[in-house]
């Protein structure tokens, strides 16, 4: 889950790195108040979670709190690459020196962590990586080892920070590294991370990315959702413990397995082209249990996505027992009754397939069509998607 | 022959307690594999019964390795107990350890791979996240169904479970080598590349099937390496080209993150490279189909 950057701010500051007195506000009024509360010259920024907020006019400085007013009532409603903003971060303004960039994230590659610092922050780190490569030192770091003030102090050194604020700044990576691992982080980024004219290092912006498959150990969390501006049925596939996507197209997708359904939406992408351009509607993974309550309520939010015409049920019994699946599928069309009426078509396949197609036979429901192989049954959901 | 695990193999099973546990060691049993004993320190000195077999239940993995002569480890501890149970199995130095848990932090994974590099790599480990790694007919360590297919020259290494299983199933007629799931997290411990290597070694795989799916760059390093060290046929499939960009589809590491990690590039590194890559699973495995019969 990526966070806002105020949340990012606040985690920061729990853990001691410094950031900036402020507020977040989601209406000018409240950011008038925030402004007010702070005093003197503050910024008014959206909370989105897309980049280049600055360059969309996503973030503006106000002289009062009358004038943060006005820019909060500017930036919110603001669609910054397709997210609307709906709160803004009221925070002190800074004097600056200068800029530097600092993270640590995960190294897929390596199979590690990763320090990367410049003394060149304030810009697009992309743009900075491929254009000045040798202005950005990637330095890996040992997940038991951690890391401590000398190896913050390595790290900056490499990075070019100046040497007059070197010892403070590793304070604040060292701090910024307590955060990145109590959190379960996978990023951690600061940038711009500025010197002040009195030398002081602060955190100007803040982006954190945590680890869903640490949630456990971390029911806090739960509270950093942003569940207003969760998709509708994302949310409603979210409370019943579905692994859902929602993507534009037409064919709803229900399958097992991530790498099968993932599969399933290519394969029904290419049979759509030559059924009208038809695409898949979703991801959705039922995992091995696929039991008739789990199977209904991924139909039931298939069905409740007013853009699906038909659905496409494909499962590859492994663990699961096709009867099963076919039994859930029956059960499923009963507990739904009239709720259901998009044709499916169904691809079974695998452990104990005989007696699972067999089920679906004898059930004989209107609505649903079975097809033996994967291929075909995708050209058969995308036809009668177009059909529709 | 075949890669990592064969039927001189024995198993132990971490979590063999669990539930789990006791359903996969009696399907494992089932499909031929050596089962030794589990591994439970709250229920050390106990046996239980399995599929008519009584195993120990031993305190630790070294004490069972001690006791059996157990040089494979299946991990099915809960997530919360995972990265404790793999670092135990690292410190008996178990040549094999499949990590079938699903949802362990990354935090921990990145700890027990660094934990394993500390210690000189003597174990490898296959997982997490990930279904294990069958030889048909010798030994099946995890949760591949073992009725699928029989024994074969093919060769098959996969980020995805049920596209194992549906891979495996389109070649049934022609069978498997060795069949091995990698697993879909961001870190994981055997790759891609170490099973190229170790089909490229294996004189009983004659064709190398590999799915990859979005996210990270492994199927993007594993063309370099098949360009510069595979020849053998080996035939690819991308899973994932309608994913949208910064969602994460099911599996942790199944994410695009801007303009990295795309299908699109991965089938295209891989096509570079000479390997041939299927637009669905059944095309890739006529491709794989057509080599093997040429060969």
């Amino acid at each position: 889950m990526d966070l806002y950057e105020y949340q990012a701010k606040d985690l920061f500051a729990a853990h001691g790195v410094p950031v900036l007195p402020g507020a977040v506000a989601s209406t000018p009024e409240e950011a008038q108040a925030a402004a007010e509360k702070i005093g003197g010259q503050v910024v008014v920024k959206s909370q989105v979670k897309a980049g280049g907020r600055g360059k969309a006019g996503g973030v503006k400085l106000a002289e009062s709190a009358a004038e943060a007013k006005e820019k909060a009532e500017a930036i919110l409603g603001l669609d910054i690459k397709g997210h609307i903003t709906r709160r803004v971060l009221v925070t002190a303004a800074s004097d600056i020196s200068e800029e530097y960039y600092f993270s640590f994230l995960l190294d897929r590659a390596n199979r590690t962590f990763l320090a990367m610092a410049s003394a060149e922050g304030g810009v697009e780190i992309e743009q900075l990586a491929v254009e000045r490569p040798d202005a950005l030192a990637r330095v890996a770091i040992d997940p038991i080892e951690g890391v401590d003030k000398a190896k913050a102090l390595d790290i900056l050194t490499r990075g070019k920070f100046p040497e007059e604020v070197k010892d403070e700044a590793a304070d604040v990576v060292v701090k910024l590294w307590e955060t990145f691992v109590a959190e379960d982080a996978t990023l951690v980024e600061i940038n711009p991370l500025v010197r002040d004219p009195q030398d002081k290092i602060v955190a100007l912006d803040g982006k954190v990315t945590l680890d869903g498959n640490a949630d456990f150990r971390h029911p806090a969390h739960e509270e950093l959702v942003d569940k207003a501006a969760e998709d509708p049925l994302e949310a409603k596939a979210k409370a019943k413990d579905l692994n859902y996507v929602k993507l534009d197209g037409q064919v709803g997708i229900i399958g097992n397995g991530a790498g099968l359904v993932m599969s399933t939406l290519d394969v029904v992408a290419y049979a759509g082209e030559n059924h009208g351009g038809v695409k898949p509607a979703n991801f959705l993974d039922i995992g091995g249990g696929a039991s008739a309550e789990v199977m209904a309520a991924g139909l039931d939010v298939i069905l409740g996505d007013s853009d699906v015409t038909s659905v496409f049920v494909n499962v590859f019994g492994g663990i699961t027992a096709c009867d099963a699946v076919a039994s859930g599928i029956v059960e499923a069309l009963k507990i739904l009754g009239d709720d259901a009426t998009k044709p499916l078509v169904v691809r079974l396949d695998g452990n104990n397939v005989e007696e699972g197609r067999r089920i679906l036979n004898e059930a004989n429901h209107p609505l649903v069509t079975q097809v033996d192989t994967m291929d075909n049954a995708a050209d058969k959901a995308a036809e009668l998607a177009a059909g529709a | 022959m075949s890669i990592f695990l064969d039927s001189s193999s024995k198993v132990i099973v971490q979590g063999i307690t669990g539930s789990e546990g006791t359903k996969h060691a009696t399907k494992m049993i089932a499909a031929g594999t050596n089962i030794v004993g589990g591994v439970n320190a709250r229920k050390a000195g106990q046996t239980v019964t399995i599929a008519d077999k009584e195993l120990g239940v031993f305190g630790s993995v070294g004490e069972a390795m001690k006791e059996t002569g157990a040089d494979v480890s299946v991990i099915f501890v809960p997530p919360k107990f995972a990265k404790d149970a793999v670092i135990e199995a690292i410190d008996a130095e178990i040549g094999l350890a499949v990590v079938i848990t699903e949802g362990i932090p990354v935090h921990d994974a990145a700890y027990f791979w660094a934990h394993a590099n500390a210690k000189g790599n003597k174990t490898r480990i296959i997982g997490p996240n990930c279904p294990g790694i069958i030889s048909p007919s010798q030994s099946n360590a995890g949760i591949i169904p073992a009725d699928i297919t029989g024994p074969g020259r093919i060769g098959l290494v996969s980020k995805s479970g049920t596209l194992t299983y549906q891979m495996m199933y389109e070649l049934r007629d022609i069978g498997f080598s060795t069949s091995i799931g990698i697993g879909g997290d961001p870190i994981i411990g055997t790759t891609h590349i170490d099973a190229l290597e170790a089909f490229q070694a294996d004189p009983e795989t004659d064709v190398i099937v590999m799915i990859g799916e979005i996210g990270g760059d492994a199927e993007e390093r594993a063309a370099e390496y098949v360009k510069a060290n595979v020849t053998k046929p080996v035939v690819g499939y991308v899973a994932g080209f309608t994913a949208p960009e910064g969602k994460t589809m099911g599996h942790a590491g199944a994410i695009v993150s801007g303009s990295a990690g795309t299908a699109q590039a991965k089938k295209e590194a891989l096509e570079a490279a000479g390997v041939k890559v299927g637009k669905t699973p059944t095309e890739t495995a006529d491709l794989a189909r057509e080599l093997y019969k040429a060969l």
